[in-house]
């Protein structure tokens, strides 16, 4: 139902109207109003506790699980209102997969982790495991560090592979979007660099949108920039241009680094 | 670019240069002084925490000769393998030994089902209102209920209401009674443990709450839950006052073979038989060779609840 909704606009898989949240009385997204296109990078930049990484976990519900969470206005994917009682929070997850700030494989083995999607959608050939899991990791750039040690733990495994290893999982259950809230804010920079390229590959097949606290990272990455202050959306526009010839005053202040 | 760097650690030595030179607030001839005392209270601190553990360890000494001696001669395999018997050479503990075991065959089942499921549903599913701290609270202080009370507990209600006897299922089910509370705060603990990254990595999945608790939370949490139950049932293996206010027989010379059989329990033999050292003095070696039995019977489901907490400890 979620995927092949009929009326949505070309490419646009995100039409957030109108948007506002509310943890117990205190708002944190004032009335956000912004597109997420297909196959485009959506960088999400804004200073600590500007409500970027709020946002990003309101486009899979994930959000939900805080009991204090109020929201109002819409989010359509493909056209469908993702807060419509008749939305299953299960399918809209597994269209749209997330990236932690922290890497959080289970403490299982590496291939466990990666058909830890698949199998509990059902999938239980064994045969047919195997081949997801070798495409997801290859897909994450992880295949050939990892292929000769399946079965060993995934905490075994280095910072920047364990988060690698979480996109695989992701990428596992074969999402359309991927959404990724701070994804190597735990990184060091050689890990860094190799989820940023992964994320430039990434692109070609789906629709991304990352939450980070590095601008560099933003204007390196992404497509799109949207920039967020005290639960505002204050500025939304080719990653460029928003780092070239920003419109907003706040804007330019928070990326020449006058502010945050 | 270096002679940059050292420009710039020479201005922070000035910095810390400046805060030492600065205003004294200590005065080290009064601080010495009041040093002295401090070294000598930490010294007696030391003797009366060391004393105290010395103290323990000497009762618990007295205790364990006291019991080998006694029990040294009595304790054999033949004790372990004759039946009930009100000749004291003759007497052993094979029933009481198979009565326990069916205890547990009870108490294991019935404790691990309810109140890891209780534990589970408080955790992960309740509401976390008012109404939910207070039943939590109060689980936490059954577990601190004198065990004479579950006795009276299991009486009313398995004993009479139910009319199950003096049965195993009745004693089973008082001593799960006992035992639950216990068991709820340790799946608890060990449920609350498992952080929330991990269930955040499977809801993101698509996972819903059961399939999280089933594949995330339960194996994450299983050493904690098992650990908590070993303990829980090692007190219910060496639990007398439930059961003597249930009404367990003082002397059953059959062995039960089913759950309705009429049955007694190591702690019961031992209880027994030390009421009844007055008449028959003999019957003190034999408590004390029970004791004995008992005691190896806690150290190794002791051991092995340390056992699964060491190998199955986790890191995230």
């Amino acid at each position: 139902m979620l995927t092949n909704g009929g009326s949505s606009q070309n490419g646009v898989v995100y039409d957030v109207k109108g948007l506002n949240l509310w943890y117990g009385n205190d708002q944190a997204l004032k009335d956000i109003n912004l597109k997420i296109e297909e196959n485009e990078v959506t960088a999400i930049i804004g200073p600590s506790g500007c409500g970027k990484s709020t946002f990003i976990k309101t486009l899979n519900r994930m959000v939900d699980n805080i009991p204090i969470v109020r929201t109002s206005g819409k989010i359509f994917y493909h056209g469908v209102n993702i807060f419509d009682k008749t939305v299953k929070l299960e399918e809209l997850r597994t269209t749209v997969g997330m990236v932690f700030q922290k890497p959080n494989p289970f403490p299982k083995s590496i291939f466990e982790n990666v058909v830890y999607g698949p199998k509990i959608h059902g999938i239980r050939n064994k045969k047919q495991l195997m081949e997801i899991a070798e495409e997801s990791l290859k897909s994450a750039a992880l295949w050939d560090e990892v292929k000769d040690r399946l079965h060993d733990n995934a905490y075994g495994l280095s910072g920047g592979q364990q988060q690698r290893l979480c996109i695989a999982r992701s990428l596992a259950i074969q999402p359309d979007v991927l959404l990724m809230d701070e994804p190597t804010s735990a990184l060091d920079p050689i890990a860094t660099n190799r989820i940023e390229e992964l994320i430039d590959e990434l692109k070609n097949n789906y629709t991304i949108a990352i939450v980070t606290h590095s601008m560099q990272q933003a204007a390196r990455i992404s497509d799109k920039t949207a920039f967020f202050l005290m639960g505002e959306l204050i500025e939304f526009s080719d990653t460029k241009k928003i780092f070239t010839t920003p419109e907003d005053k706040r804007t330019e202040d928070y990326i020449t680094g006058r502010f945050g | 670019m270096a002679y940059q760097s050292k420009l710039k650690s020479d201005e922070i030595n000035n910095e810390l240069n400046d805060v030492e030179h600065g205003k004294t607030f200590l005065n080290k001839e009064i601080t010495n002084e009041r040093m002295e005392k401090r070294i000598l209270l930490d010294k007696v601190a030391r003797k009366v925490f060391s004393l105290s553990t010395v103290f323990a360890l000497i009762v618990l000494g007295i205790l364990f000769y006291r019991i080998g001696t006694q029990s040294i001669g009595w304790l054999d395999l033949k004790f372990l393998t004759s039946n009930l018997s009100i000749f004291p050479e003759k007497a052993g503990i094979y029933g009481a030994i198979i009565g326990s075991v069916w205890l547990m065959a009870v108490v294991i089942p019935v404790t691990l089902l309810l109140g890891v499921s209780t534990a589970i549903y408080l955790e992960e599913y309740a509401n976390q209102g008012k109404f939910q701290s207070f039943i939590k609270t109060n689980i936490s202080n059954l577990a601190g209920v004198p065990s004479v009370i579950f006795g009276l507990l299991g009486l009313t209600v398995f004993r009479r209401l139910f009319d199950l006897g003096s049965s195993i299922l009745a004693g089973g089910l008082t001593l799960s009674l006992l035992v639950l509370p216990i068991i709820v705060v340790a799946s608890q603990e060990a449920i609350r443990a498992v952080p929330g990254f991990l269930r955040d990595g499977a809801y993101a999945m698509g996972a819903t709450k059961w399939t999280t608790i089933r594949t995330v939370v339960l194996p994450a949490s299983l050493p904690g839950i098992l650990t908590g139950c070993i303990l829980a049932i090692s007190r219910a293996i060496g639990e007398t006052a439930p059961l003597v206010v249930l009404g367990i027989p003082t002397l059953i010379l059959r062995i039960p073979d089913s759950i309705m059989s009429d049955f007694t329990a190591l702690p019961i033999q031992i209880y027994y038989w030390t009421l009844d050292t007055v008449l028959t003095p003999q019957y003190a070696n034999l408590a004390a060779a029970t004791i004995v039995v008992l005691l190896v019977v806690l150290l190794l489901m002791n051991s092995v609840a340390i056992f699964i907490r060491i190998k199955f400890q986790r890191r995230y």
